[in-house]
């Protein structure tokens, strides 16, 4: 171990005309322009996201070392931030593609830019390998390929070399939005292959440390807990060729030192900054921040219908005119959270996901309900937090059980521990009242209800069920959205959603990121990591 | 010499009974713990089927006792099992985060003595004195101070304010690249390297987490030198060395010193242990890529084979430490043998 360590330092000190600055450079280098330094809270735990366990911040790996299909576009919004758009979908390493007439056959065509880092060219046969390899290995991989209607190597083919087809059971509009997630990224199988064994087929002991790929990046260096660097790859040729050179992450646990850092201006970028530090940036005025509400993303308080007395739709409605929303907004969320709340009419006007309900802070009314409940007298119940979470859900969950104290509802705080969150809220479902963070990847409103609102569904933590849901969750979800069913079902949706409140939105969070002001082009993406190709730095 | 080597044997074998217990408790404690690693690792968007996979695949489907098995079974070659949360194998991990806490806390540690003996030294002779008031400050100072408090205090004023300090990014600042491995020690590798600049850069990082943690060792150390030199300057023997009119410096360094030292070496010991363990507001705070972080964020994530891992090595290195405080012991006081 030592000696591989040693020879991997040593390789790295000999290559020093690749990595010149690398022993040592005075304090500004920080400054340079090709180099850009960023900060982030969580480190990554593998270089593959296929892998079992690999987290979420690993997932900015795949973003920036490994090609897709295809890729989003990127727009700017109202406030000059740039985010990912949803609605466009742009060629990487395909270079175009046609959709059959029944909309069941999709085929894409190899783009011959596209080249591995070893020189050789993509093909559809590494295509093929690396899907067969996202539906197979189980775990989260497989259950966001299946969103995309793709559960078996069968479904892929390799028609020739340049050329590859994805079989779907019936047409989706999900499947080519689900082609420029993380998740199906394409390695190099000749590499691959060459370290697999017969007890693991799909290398993935050599590519959790080794990626093998095509990116407009590679892995020049990872020193778990502690930093890794990404070296530009300077023949990528699916794209405008990235800003900065090298780009060093940097772990750092503290968010009061990752602010430090950034306000020193030792660090060009931090990522994920915390509400309140965002606003305080901003109001400073020394760095930049960027941030826009994440997509199809809500903080939800969940009333869970198993326990009484919140099956009593008329108990959810009183909740829902019961909660401080302004408070929140304002002391949980600091002002990075779009208002969800105030709607003039429990029908809604268009299709818009996440868009505010129609309730507001009307104690009078809550109380009306309560009554007309048979609740007069209030009742006890237990609101449960994650304590991974704390810094919106505690403070959010104190003004929440402020508030119903003054409905006559006594909530007893119940703070659980991140490790333990997700079996309690999501696969138990046994928390009679908790706060709920989902966001869905893909962003159509019909997505969400799939995970929210079907009931035994994950995310479905208030254990929901209403058959007129079901039924038009299961219609629309794979409906294309020029058929003009489509926003008669989703309204219906939201419809239902504002009636029967069984996730009470509170806010749609922000995703805020803060930057030296020579840095720019950073766009926030539904994936909430570092896209760093369209970085720039002055 | 051969008895001793036999009577330290001794004590090995006898510190094996406590380390087969703690291997028997650290498993059945971190089963005991309520999150469930399968759902965990998962991932964010796993359903019922994909966990029942992960937890297959982990082994956690089969008994407590096979787990067990399988474990104690592993250990015996040497192998204490991967790291889920890191993705790394554990002993890899501790390997190279041992060093990291171990070269801080002595560094703190060395720091603290350096303070703390010869303050409660004067303490002691001067009861009453400024100086005794100046140790009673830093000792409640040094107790009542949280060390992520201090830590983030002597960021805000040495790196933040005055700029001084380097950034507090870990062992080495951003474009410093770490010396070869031969101790893990950073200090002593680019020394031995020949790497001047790698060696001063890596002294800088360190002195802010060094300072904090040795402000927190300082206190005990401090209190237990003053009241073991209070205790030896009351003794019979001092009156009887003063009394033979032996200098004031012979007095205090061979007859009163000597014998305080006792009990301050037995402190060091636990203060050492205990600060290995505890530091981790002061790794977190600094990045420092220490052992105590690692433990935290493996308990976190109920990260069974890491928990195990890192309360089995301090364990041992619990041993070890109390072997040679007692080796040391014998040669500062003949009085003690190894044979009671």
């Amino acid at each position: 171990m030592h000696r591989r360590d040693f020879l991997k330092t040593a390789g790295v000190a000999a290559g020093a005309s690749i990595l010149p600055f690398l022993r040592f450079l005075p304090a500004e280098a920080a400054g340079r322009a090709d180099t850009l330094v960023v900060v982030v809270g969580h480190g990554i735990n593998s270089l593959d996201l296929h892998r079992k366990g690999t987290n979420r911040p690993s997932y900015q790996v795949t973003v920036n070392i490994y090609d897709h299909l295809v890729r989003f576009g990127v727009k700017t919004l109202e406030d000059g931030s740039m985010a990912y758009d949803s609605t466009t979908i742009e060629p990487e390493v395909a270079e175009s593609w046609t959709v059959s007439d029944d909309g069941t056959v999709l085929t894409f065509k190899i783009s011959p830019k596209a080249k591995f880092w070893d020189g050789t060219p993509v093909t559809s046969h590494d295509v093929k390998w690396s899907f067969d390899r996202a539906v197979s290995l189980g775990g989260f991989p497989a259950v966001q390929m299946k969103a995309g209607s793709m559960t078996k190597p069968e479904q892929f083919e390799a028609v020739d070399d340049m050329t590859f087809r994805i079989t779907i059971p019936r047409p989706s509009k999900l499947t080519l939005p689900d082609l420029a997630v993380p998740v199906p990224f394409i390695i190099n199988t000749k590499v691959a292959k060459a370290h697999a064994t017969d007890k693991d087929p799909w290398a993935t002991e050599y590519l959790h440390k080794t990626p093998a790929g095509s990116g407009a990046y590679k892995m020049a260096r990872w020193d778990p807990g502690q930093q890794f660097i990404y070296e530009r790859n300077e023949d990528w040729a699916l794209g405008a060729k990235p800003g900065v050179k090298r780009v060093i992450v940097r772990e750092v646990p503290s968010a009061a030192t990752r602010r430090a850092l950034t306000e020193r201006g030792d660090a060009d970028l931090y990522m994920n900054v915390p509400a309140k530090d965002a606003k305080e940036f901003k109001e400073g005025g020394k760095v930049a921040v960027s941030g826009a509400p994440i997509d199809n993303c809500l903080h939800v308080l969940g009333l869970n219908l198993k326990h009484k007395p919140f099956d009593n739709v008329k108990v959810r409605q009183a909740i829902a005119y019961a909660i401080p929303y302004k408070d929140i907004v304002a002391a949980a969320a600091y002002g990075r959270g779009k208002p969800m709340f105030g709607a003039a009419d429990m029908t809604p006007a268009d299709i818009t996901w996440p868009q505010p309900f129609p309730y507001d802070t009307d104690l009078a009314k809550a109380k009306a309900l309560l009554a007309e409940a048979g609740l007069a007298g209030g009742f006890e119940t237990t609101l449960s937090f994650n304590l991974g979470l704390a810094d919106w859900q505690e403070p959010t969950a104190l003004l929440i059980q402020e508030s119903l104290a003054k409905v006559g509802i006594k909530a007893t705080l119940d703070k659980i521990p991140g490790a333990n969150w997700r079996t309690a809220a999501l696969v138990e479902k046994r928390l009679p009242m908790h706060l709920e963070n989902f966001g869905g990847w893909l962003n159509y409103p019909d997505y969400y209800f799939f995970w929210a609102y079907k009931y035994g569904h994950l995310f479905n933590s208030s254990n929901y069920k209403n058959e007129e849901v079901e039924k038009l969750v299961d219609e629309t979800l794979h409906m294309d959205t020029a058929n003009p069913q489509y926003e008669a079902n989703v309204k219906r949706m939201i419809a239902i959603a504002f009636a029967d409140v069984p996730r009470i939105p509170l806010y749609q969070p922000y995703l805020d990121a803060a930057m030296q002001k020579n840095v720019t082009g950073y766009a926030s993406w539904f994936h909430r990591q570092l896209d760093c190709r369209a970085i720039h730095k002055a | 010499m051969r008895t001793k080597i036999l009577q330290v044997g001794r004590r090995l074998l006898q510190a094996l009974p406590s380390v087969f217990g703690i291997i028997v408790i650290s498993f059945v404690l971190t089963r005991a713990l309520p999150g469930d690693p399968a759902v965990y690792f998962a991932g964010a968007m796993a359903d019922k089927v994909s966990i029942e996979q992960v937890r297959k695949s982990l082994g956690l489907d089969r008994g407590w006792v096979e787990q067990f098995g399988i474990y104690v079974d592993n250990l015996a070659h040497g192998n204490m099992g991967m790291s889920l949360s890191t993705g790394r194998p554990v002993s890899e991990e501790l390997l190279s985060r041992l060093p990291a806490s171990i070269e801080l806390t002595l560094l703190g540690l060395g720091l603290a003595v350096l303070v703390a003996v010869p303050l409660g030294v004067l303490a002691a002779t001067r009861p009453g004195s400024w100086i005794d008031h100046l140790c009673r400050l830093l000792v409640t100072a040094g107790v009542s101070l949280p060390t992520f408090f201090t830590g983030l205090f002597l960021i805000y004023v040495f790196y933040f304010l005055l700029g001084w300090a380097p950034s507090p990014l870990g062992r080495l600042d951003i474009l410093y690249l770490s010396p070869p491995q031969v101790t893990g020690f950073y200090t002593i590798d680019s020394l031995l390297a020949g790497d001047l600049e790698t060696f001063a850069a890596s002294l800088a990082q360190l002195v802010l987490p060094a300072a904090t943690l040795g402000l927190f060792a300082l206190a005990p150390i401090a209190r237990m030198t003053r009241a073991a030199m209070l205790g030896a300057l009351a003794s019979d023997y001092v009156r009887t060395a003063k009394a033979n009119g032996l200098s004031r410096a012979t007095v205090l360094g061979t007859y009163a010193f000597r014998n305080a030292a006792l009990p301050v070496l037995t402190t060091l010991g636990m203060v050492f242990s205990f600060l290995l363990g505890a530091n981790v507001l002061v790794e977190k705070v600094f990045s420092w890529p220490g052992i105590g972080s690692f433990a935290i964020e493996a308990l976190v994530a109920s990260d069974y084979a890491a928990v195990q891992g890192f309360v089995l090595s301090m364990a041992l290195l619990f041993v070890a430490v109390n072997l040679a405080i007692d080796l040391v012991l014998t040669l500062v006081d003949p009085r003690v043998g190894l044979d009671d």
